[in-house]
């Protein structure tokens, strides 16, 4: 077989100025890791390249690693393997029309993506959401939460050695991929929620799922709590490993559960409310460590949490209309739409030109999605597309810090932190 | 216009006006979020005074937006965070359309690094003082800025070399 052939087929094809500029940057880092002993025969340095193939990387995450021995000295990380250009895509778009792209950027908690896009708009264009619609947003949050946190847990307990979990994680996932497919009408990219409210209530077969689900998982996570608490392996692996130090934590821009991992309770369910948090209880788990474990805690914590919020939004759940019943900013219902004709023009008009926010308005607005705060800001130049939409996405921010805690690290643990720091690639490169 | 600002911003507001009456342009509220817009000689000593002495300590966000206008085409935004007034402030800075050039936040707020490095990836802004300016999402072989809005949605053809989408002939 002609050798020269095969090994230029498999010789990574990346761009070649990017990958010299990378090279020089992983050079010119400064860092302050200590060198290991000169004369130990292990001390070698080598630059390895992780990705963006690499299973552990969740995704198309690069890293570029210099080595010494075991220890990482300096780390790079490269992004952008995963950019379609959302944001540009939203500016060719209607609002509701962009609805189906969100659900990709963040696909493991479609859900709350579909919230945040919703509330900015809301926002901007002063739109008000009918109670009951609130709730049933608030019930799909967080069952998103739960979901995306249950893919964080298989996935990094089984980068820690424990594949058995992967299986348990995805069992209770699939459950709640069912509850979706109830409540929603799809299983995965959900595109539920609606400018001005959502697209269907809740029936009484997903009403009856979610209760079930709501008694039956606690115990699951008692059980988990009690395979995992107590390990010694899973302890050793986690506790020390990937510290952000509190100090750091905001300066460097951490969000969600590695932020509250470090010791801020800074969640944007209780620091500006939206949909109907202040009104139901509960509380922000935080951790001080700033390791590994302390994103763990903080994590499991918060399912719990989460189930006790869906309680109380199902036990204050009110009755009403699920959309707003104003023409010039939600859709009609489809019975206004199938037997009148004012009804079918006003669908027409919001699939052709879609609701026009005031010229000139500008607005942000965050929900604290399963990653982080997730937030959406909108500039409007008054037509049914937005001049500019910028994604400020957890994902993104939670990936340079990356960069930061690998340093000092030993190599074995590079696939334990990427678990541990949860980025989901869709969402970080947009 | 009237402000109803709350307590920390009216702050901000007045302290900004006493001490960088020069470079302070104007503050509008929007959807009720706040804005104010600064000269961008003036914008890491705002910054820092905003972070020392009003606690607007977490950088949230900072990114580019495309005005199209003749003059002072480019915009940068900064989204503050102060965790103890739990408000948001927005900073926003105004570049022209030749060479647009701002000085790096990165020596105040850490998390600006990888933000900063991508408004240079999208609209072309350069930023001074960066310790590692490269693109972020794009490879540095791409010559363009996609969402400046010239450029066409579709991308430009044979811009970049892309894997092919026939399969190997052997």
């Amino acid at each position: 077989m002609d050798t020269k052939r095969l090994s230029n087929q498999f010789e990574p094809k990346f761009f070649k100025e990017h990958q010299e500029k990378l090279y020089q940057a992983l050079e010119d880092k400064h860092t302050t890791v200590e060198m290991m002993d000169e004369d130990d025969p292990l001390n070698t340095k080598m630059v390895l390249n992780m990705g963006p193939q690499h299973p552990a990387t969740h995704g198309v995450l690069r890293l570029i690693l210099q080595l010494n021995g075991e220890l990482i000295e300096k780390a790079k990380v490269d992004v952008g393997y995963l950019h379609r250009g959302v944001e540009k895509i939203a500016e060719n778009k209607t609002y509701q029309e962009f609805m189906p792209y969100t659900d990709r950027m963040d696909y493991l908690s479609p859900y709350s993506n579909n919230v945040a896009l919703c509330t900015a708009v809301e926002k901007i264009a002063n739109v008000e959401v009918p109670e009951r619609a609130h709730y049933i947003r608030m019930i799909g949050c967080e069952l998103a939460r739960i979901s995306s946190h249950l893919i964080w847990l298989g996935t990094m307990v089984m980068d820690a050695g424990a594949v058995s979990y992967f299986i348990w994680a995805f069992r209770e996932r699939e459950k709640l991929l069912d509850i979706f497919d109830q409540l929603t009408g799809h299983r995965f990219t959900v595109s539920h929620a609606r400018i001005g409210g959502v697209a269907n209530d809740i029936t009484d077969t997903a009403m009856a799922m979610i209760k079930e689900f709501v008694n039956t998982f606690p115990k699951e996570l008692k059980d988990w709590h009690k395979t995992l608490d107590r390990n010694r392996i899973f302890f050793d692996r986690n506790r020390g490993v990937g510290v952000l130090d509190t100090e750091d934590a905001l300066e460097s821009g951490a969000t969600g559960p590695t932020l509250r991992g470090s010791g801020y309770a800074y969640d944007i369910r209780t620091v500006t409310p939206y949909a109907r948090y202040e009104e139901v209880e509960f509380e922000v788990p935080t951790r001080l460590e700033g390791d590994n474990l302390a994103r763990y805690y903080v994590r499991m914590e918060e399912m719990h949490e989460s189930i006790r919020i869906i309680r109380q939004c199902l036990e204050k759940l009110p009755k009403g209309p699920v959309r707003t019943d104003n023409a010039k900013q939600a859709y009609p219902s489809k019975d206004e739409v199938y037997y009148s004709m004012e009804g079918m023009i006003h669908d027409f008009m919001m699939t052709d030109t879609g609701i026009c926010p005031p010229e000139g308005a500008e607005a942000y607005h965050a929900v604290e999605a399963a990653k982080g705060e997730l937030g959406y800001y909108i500039q409007s130049d008054g037509s049914g597309h937005p001049w500019r939409m910028k994604i400020n996405s957890p994902s993104f921010k939670n990936l340079q810090i990356l960069e930061q805690i690998l340093e000092g690290e030993m190599v074995a643990d590079t696939v334990v932190i990427i678990g541990g720091v949860d980025p989901v690639m869709g969402e970080c490169d947009k | 216009m009237d402000l109803e600002l709350s307590e920390t911003l009216q702050n901000v507001v007045d302290g900004l006006s006493e001490d960088f009456t020069d470079s302070f342009i104007e503050v509008y509220q929007s959807s009720g979020d706040t804005f104010i817009r600064v000269e961008v000689d003036a914008i890491i000593d705002i910054c820092r005074y905003l972070k020392n002495e009003h606690h607007f300590i977490y950088l949230s966000d900072a990114f580019g937006v495309d005005r199209f206008t003749s003059n002072e085409r480019f915009e940068v935004v900064y989204n503050l965070v102060s965790l103890r007034a739990r408000q948001h402030l927005f900073v926003k800075v105004r570049l022209p359309e030749e060479g647009p050039v701002l000085p790096s936040v990165t020596g105040i707020w850490k998390s600006a690094n990888w933000m900063e490095r991508e408004i240079y990836d999208m609209f072309g802004i350069r930023f001074t003082g960066h310790p590692d300016f490269r693109r972020i999402f794009m490879p540095e072989d791409f010559d363009y800025y996609p969402l400046r809005k010239e450029f066409p949605l579709l991308g430009i053809p044979g811009s970049i070399e892309l894997p092919s989408t026939t399969p190997d002939p052997e």
